[in-house]
């Protein structure tokens, strides 16, 4: 009987953790994604040397070591990470943020404008493309905030409105600078590139550049303001309650439209970092990155927190970087976005967790009653 | 004039998909429950309506295949919606989230699909699509029509309208009353599954020759601006679906216009986003959605 009590108190203890339930729902995902590859009669195992050599480099079927695919894994991760906060900030004030997406896009546009046609002076002119990215992100994204806040507008809904406005008034932009093509505009100058030479040679010519930098602070910036402000303290008490915390005297409103700015502000940085950072010409976009969207699931994987969303984020550029790999090998390389959808179906079917254990308590409650 | 008259059943085959699946996202938020994977059930049906019409053209069933393409898309929006009926109804899951799943999952599976199918990121061509009848209109638009009137008379005249409606305004005092909530909860979620499916293929079978990751392009949640700027009612979504369909249509048809050439399209595929946002600006404070939407139904709570 004691034996039994304690196994039970195990499991309910592992599903209350928070950590584990996404380690298991990330499992699950890929669970279903390697019986799915299986079922249509390719080879799972092709999937994970993909996803190893992504990781580390080792290419395990000719032994050879290539620094490169590690940069290029994290020069995916970043959009990913930052656009992870962004979803993540606003949720943590109780908002649902799908626009990351809309943000990401803004920021990507007005530093592909500042880098064509901002001044060219070294040291300098990227940084103002970078800065003009977080800035048209925070008011893209504080848009949002205040029309929930001053009219009731539900953010889920304007944030899918402005993710559309925001790709096509990009191509409108975009179709206007200099050397633009139905596709891509002229190169940037030297000045605009964040490429870093020292990252370059460690890792082989990759893509990875400044913007990891940049990716580490917004993580830091991150964790202290949640944790280690008023900000951050009033935001998430509006998140855990909005009546009690406007109660408590903390504005409300304010709170609101200040984390949908900031939280436009970090997937704007990320649009800014793919812009300068992974090209090296302006994109006139026929469709979504969709960095933006899949921040929803960094975000949800991740809990959260600044280091769940790194974690969470680096598995998604790995996956990313993990692409091209697998189509080589005759393994479809969109089972990558099917395990991530996967992840975010299963995150949403976590609730059943919580039902789970309300029927254990309610059982054992039972068996105790009974028992006297 | 002519030219407008010339217009009106190009402007009908893009509204008409868009009309399916806004009725459909009607219906479900009418029961409480909001279904933001419209987009990509959309996606599902269209991807499985063209490959079902390719593989079955090539067997050489002539027009039948069609029809039964778009009864296989209609299908299997409706079996990927189980997915959202499940998370939101029995586990009391946040919509929006497993919402944003099914979306990001149809992304997958589709091209997943096609790669199998036809080693390519896109379904092969079909040769011969919908046809238009005497009047250069596609029975889609009829399809729709009669989605909508049907939507209209089972909502507001039957019984099973009202219990659908009061699930999604009050749950607890339709269950008090012994409605199923979940049981026709159940219902509304598969049905904008089955309509969204239905007008995915309705999009690939009249618009285009294939489907390709960017053959929905943003018709799902032009279908959900199309719900709230309607305002939970037949008739206001259907004229919310006329007035961003045309402005759709406008995008590619603007070329005919001297006086609106110099515009860039792109302002035409911006406008139903905007009018959205605008309007719910407007009519803020005046609550027109379901009371209950986006809520579990807990029983025995209050």
């Amino acid at each position: 009987m004691k034996t039994l009590k304690k196994k039970e108190s195990f499991a309910s203890r592992l599903l209350s953790s928070d950590g584990a339930v996404s380690i298991l729902v990330v499992i699950m995902g890929f669970l279903v994604g390697t019986v799915l590859v299986a079922l249509v009669g390719r080879n799972p195992l092709n999937m994970y040397k993909a996803i190893l050599q992504s990781l580390t480099g080792y290419n395990i079927d000719n032994g050879k070591m290539n620094v490169r695919y590690i940069g290029e894994t994290l020069n995916y991760t970043v959009p990913f990470v930052l656009c992870g906060l962004s979803m993540a900030f606003a949720a943590r004030a109780g908002l649902f943020n799908i626009g990351g997406e809309g943000q990401y896009i803004v920021g990507l546009t007005v530093a592909q404008v500042i880098a064509l046609l901002g001044p060219q002076v070294k040291g300098l002119h990227w940084i103002l493309a970078i800065l003009g990215a977080i800035i048209i992100g925070a008011l893209w994204g504080g848009v949002v905030g205040l029309l929930k806040a001053k009219f009731e507008v539900s953010e889920v809904v304007s944030t899918i409105m402005l993710n559309y406005v925001a790709l096509y008034l990009s191509r409108i932009v975009c179709l206007q600078l200099p050397g633009a093509t139905t596709y891509k505009t002229a190169n940037y100058p030297e000045t605009a590139l964040l490429n870093n030479a020292l990252f370059q040679k460690l890792t082989n010519n990759s893509m990875l550049n400044n913007g990891f930098f940049l990716m580490v602070i917004s993580l830091i910036v991150y964790w202290f303001i949640m944790e280690k402000t008023n900000l951050g303290f009033g935001l998430r008490a509006t998140g855990f309650n909005k009546e009690a915390a406007r109660c408590s005297g903390i504005p409300v409103v304010k709170s609101i439209s200040i984390s949908m700015a900031i939280a436009g502000a970090f997937a704007g940085l990320a649009g800014g970092i793919v812009a300068l950072g992974s090209f090296r010409y302006g994109r006139v976009l026929a469709g979504m990155d969709n960095y933006g969207f899949n921040g929803i699931a960094v975000a949800l994987v991740g809990n959260n927190t600044a280091i769940g969303t790194m974690l969470a984020g680096f598995l998604f550029g790995m996956l990313k970087n993990a692409q091209a790999l697998m189509q080589g090998k005759q393994i479809p390389k969109e089972i990558t976005f099917i395990i991530q959808g996967l992840i975010v179906v299963f995150i949403a079917l976590r609730s059943a967790i919580a039902l789970y254990l309300d029927w254990l308590n309610k059982r054992q409650l039972q068996k105790e009653v009974i028992s006297k | 004039m002519s030219t407008l008259l010339r217009m009106i059943p190009s402007v009908l085959m893009i509204v008409s998909p868009i009309l399916i699946t806004a009725i459909g996202g009607m219906i479900c938020e009418k029961s409480g429950v909001v279904n933001i994977a419209l987009e990509g059930l959309m996606g599902l049906g269209a991807c499985a309506a063209a490959s079902a019409h390719v593989l079955m053209e090539a067997t050489g069933m002539g027009t039948p295949s069609v029809w039964l393409a778009l009864a296989i898309g209609a299908g299997v929006g409706l079996v990927f919606s189980i997915i959202h009926a499940v998370a939101a109804i029995n586990f009391n899951a946040d919509q929006t989230i497993s919402g944003t799943g099914i979306n990001l999952l149809a992304d997958g599976v589709t091209i997943f699909v096609a790669q199998i199918l036809f080693s390519a990121d896109r379904t092969r061509e079909f040769r011969m699509g919908m046809q238009t009848d005497k009047l250069g209109i596609y029975p889609t638009a009829y399809i729709a029509l009669v989605v909508v009137i049907l939507a209209w008379f089972v909502l507001y005249k039957l019984p099973f309208g009202m219990h659908l409606r009061a699930c999604g305004e009050h749950p607890q005092a339709a269950d008090s009353v012994g409605i199923n909530v979940r049981k026709i909860r159940y219902i509304a979620v598969l049905t904008s599954g089955l309509l969204a499916g239905l007008a995915g293929g309705c999009i690939v079978l009249t618009q285009t020759i294939q489907y390709t990751s960017n053959t929905i392009n943003g018709r799902g949640f032009i279908a959900l601006a199309a719900v709230s700027f309607g305002r939970w009612r037949p008739v206001g979504v259907t004229f919310a679906a006329f007035l961003f369909g045309t402005a759709q249509a406008f995008s590619i048809i603007a070329v005919n216009f001297p006086a609106l050439k110099a515009l860039p399209t792109e302002v035409f595929n911006i406008l139903p986003y905007v009018i959205t946002l605008i309007a719910l600006v407007l009519f803020s404070g005046k609550n027109f959605a379901p009371r209950a939407n986006g809520q579990p139904f807990i029983k025995g709570a209050s």
